[in-house]
């Protein structure tokens, strides 16, 4: 593995994903390609040399030559307002990567495979599910993921195509309010909602949970209460961000 | 992954955890360390080292026990130096790719 | 300080909130922020206040203790001071009421510190060094309100020392006591890389600056 340095980084495309969050398609020199699941550092400059850095999560396929971001606006934020707000095709920045093997899943740790994501928690779980639809469909996968309210709802397309999979099950719930005719569920997820949805401990699955740090927290150990072995709960947790369960 | 914009004058910073230590420590170790299996010199609880609670950005990296909060690693690195304390660690595994 | 000269410019990144200020009043490499940015080595205490204390110290012997109603006992300054953290960001004008080190030398009952370095501690197991000649002289205090409020905890509160002359760090939060210590050593982020004194005006951010 070579020593991390840092590369030049190139918006090709900003997609709005939600009031708050955009999802940037990258062209990075030199980009040696990433494992689902894995971060990038990315790096920025200002004329006058200040410089600020961030990790972000890879929510692209590891095969695409494009590098794809998911970046969640943070009020009163350093770097998020910027890569939300102002950066425009063209624009260029430092980044390094890709960065992390623990929260990373491929075909070889089989299933059944449990994804919960939080808010912006869902960029690597996108990652993961892009690269297990091209490359392990058969893998029982079920996703479970929380969001304020339907308008807060990140990849929404994608969603809607991961849904065919007859092995996939995505479940969705709604914390703050829901549309009339919403027939997911609502509030936090906590161990009731878990033991209907999650795999039983029985089934031996993999779970991955990604999200603001309190609902990381919360519901890793509410897997653990339901007897899922800590090791076979894997997490990463983001900082406070606009979206929060 | 999406580190906090930790600007707003009265939240403080959720703690992060070692995944978002895993390019500091890459850049130092030249491996990727969030696997590696750290025993705590304080309570002996093992976990990854993705597992610890990270603390102390922008200075540094901070690294503590998700049990008891004891400082595990604490790292600095800028460009062309790093500085590293790894005093608090009881153990460190890790599996050596072939 | 000027970034890499290989890292390319994001166009339009500014970062924190930037405020114009007379140039004279900004050390160095540092931006006046409109913020107040939050950076802690680990979780905030909560200690009780009625089971908080701060002490001098020299070596084993406890040379002074108060407990929180007799630290607000003791005489209370305000002050208006700008501060700079190490990171780059400045803040100016800001407004703290505590008890200054000559007020703590003299309830202590000490004419004079028993050493020419300090060693400050904090819950949490924070430490930074000062030499003693950087406290006295209203240098320094130990304050409970930021901005006519009880300091938040986030911020350090009860209480944190506050010594607006050098970077941030040195101000340490969830302040506990001060250990009178014969040579200067380093605390927390001065072992690691950290200047050990840390002026920003030298800019000295960084061991050997």
């Amino acid at each position: 593995m070579p020593r991390l340095s840092w590369r030049t980084a190139e918006i090709v495309a900003v997609h709005r994903e939600t009031a708050h969050a955009r999802r940037l398609a990258l062209r990075v020199e030199g980009w040696p390609g990433h494992d689902a699941g894995q971060h990038v550092d990315v790096r920025l400059t200002a004329a006058d040399g200040y410089q600020a850095q961030r990790s972000y999560s890879v929510s692209s396929a590891p095969a695409t030559p494009e590098l794809e971001l998911l970046v969640d606006c943070v009020p009163d934020g350093e770097v998020s307002p910027y890569l939300t707000r102002e950066a425009r095709v063209g624009d260029r920045f430092e980044l390094r990567g890709p960065i992390g093997g623990y929260f990373v899943w491929t075909a070889a740790y089989g299933g059944p495979l449990l994804l919960i994501a939080g808010g912006s928690g869902i960029a690597p779980l996108a990652s993961i599910l892009a690269y297990r639809a091209a490359a392990a469909r058969g893998i029982v996968t079920r996703l479970l993921y929380s969001v304020r309210t339907a308008e807060d709802i990140i990849f929404k397309e994608r969603l809607q195509s991961w849904k065919k999979d007859p092995a996939l099950a995505i479940t969705l719930t709604l914390t703050r309010s829901a549309p009339p005719d919403w027939n997911g569920y609502r509030g936090r997820i906590d161990a009731a909602m878990l033991r209907e949805v999650a795999f039983a401990a029985a089934e031996a699955p993999l779970a991955y949970v990604c999200g603001p740090t309190a609902m990381v927290e919360h519901v890793a150990d509410a897997l653990v209460s339901l007897g899922y072995p800590a090791g076979r709960v894997r997490t990463e947790r983001f900082g406070p961000s606009g979206e929060s369960t | 992954m999406n580190t906090s914009d930790d600007a707003n004058a009265s939240r403080v910073p959720a703690a992060l955890d070692g995944n978002a230590a895993a390019g500091l420590l890459q850049q130092i170790f030249a491996i990727d360390m969030t696997m590696a299996q750290i025993t705590c010199g304080g309570c002996q609880s093992v976990q990854p080292l993705a597992a610890l609670r990270l603390y102390g950005l922008p200075m540094g990296n901070i690294l503590r026990c998700p049990r008891c909060e004891s400082t595990l690693i604490r790292a600095v690195a800028r460009d062309r130096e790093c500085w590293l304390d790894l005093r608090g660690v009881a153990a460190l595994h890790l599996r050596l790719s072939s | 300080m000027a970034a890499d000269e290989k890292s390319p410019v994001s166009r339009g990144f500014v970062g924190r909130r930037r405020s114009p200020a007379e140039a004279e009043r900004v050390p160095p490499g540092q931006y006046v922020t409109l913020d107040f940015p939050i950076l802690s080595a680990g979780p905030t205490p909560h200690t009780p206040l009625e089971q908080w204390s701060f002490a001098l110290q020299h070596g084993t012997q406890r040379l002074a203790e108060w407990s929180w109603p007799k630290f607000q006992a003791l005489k209370q300054t305000s002050v208006t001071v700008d501060i700079h953290c190490v990171t780059k960001w400045s803040k100016l004008d800001t407004r703290w009421v505590g008890v200054t080190f000559d007020t703590l030398l003299e309830a202590a009952g000490l004419a004079s510190p028993p050493t020419a370095y300090v060693m400050a501690y904090s819950d949490g197991g924070y430490t930074t060094n000062l030499p003693v000649a950087d406290l006295v002289n209203g240098q320094a205090l130990i304050v409970t309100k930021f901005d006519d409020a009880p300091l938040a905890p986030g911020h350090g509160g009860p209480a944190r020392l506050l010594v607006p002359h050098l970077y941030f760090w040195k101000s340490a939060k969830w302040v506990r006591g001060l250990s009178f210590i014969a040579e200067d050593k380093p605390g927390f982020w001065e072992s690691l890389g950290y200047n050990i004194y840390g002026d920003p005006w030298k800019e000295q951010r960084y061991a050997g600056d």
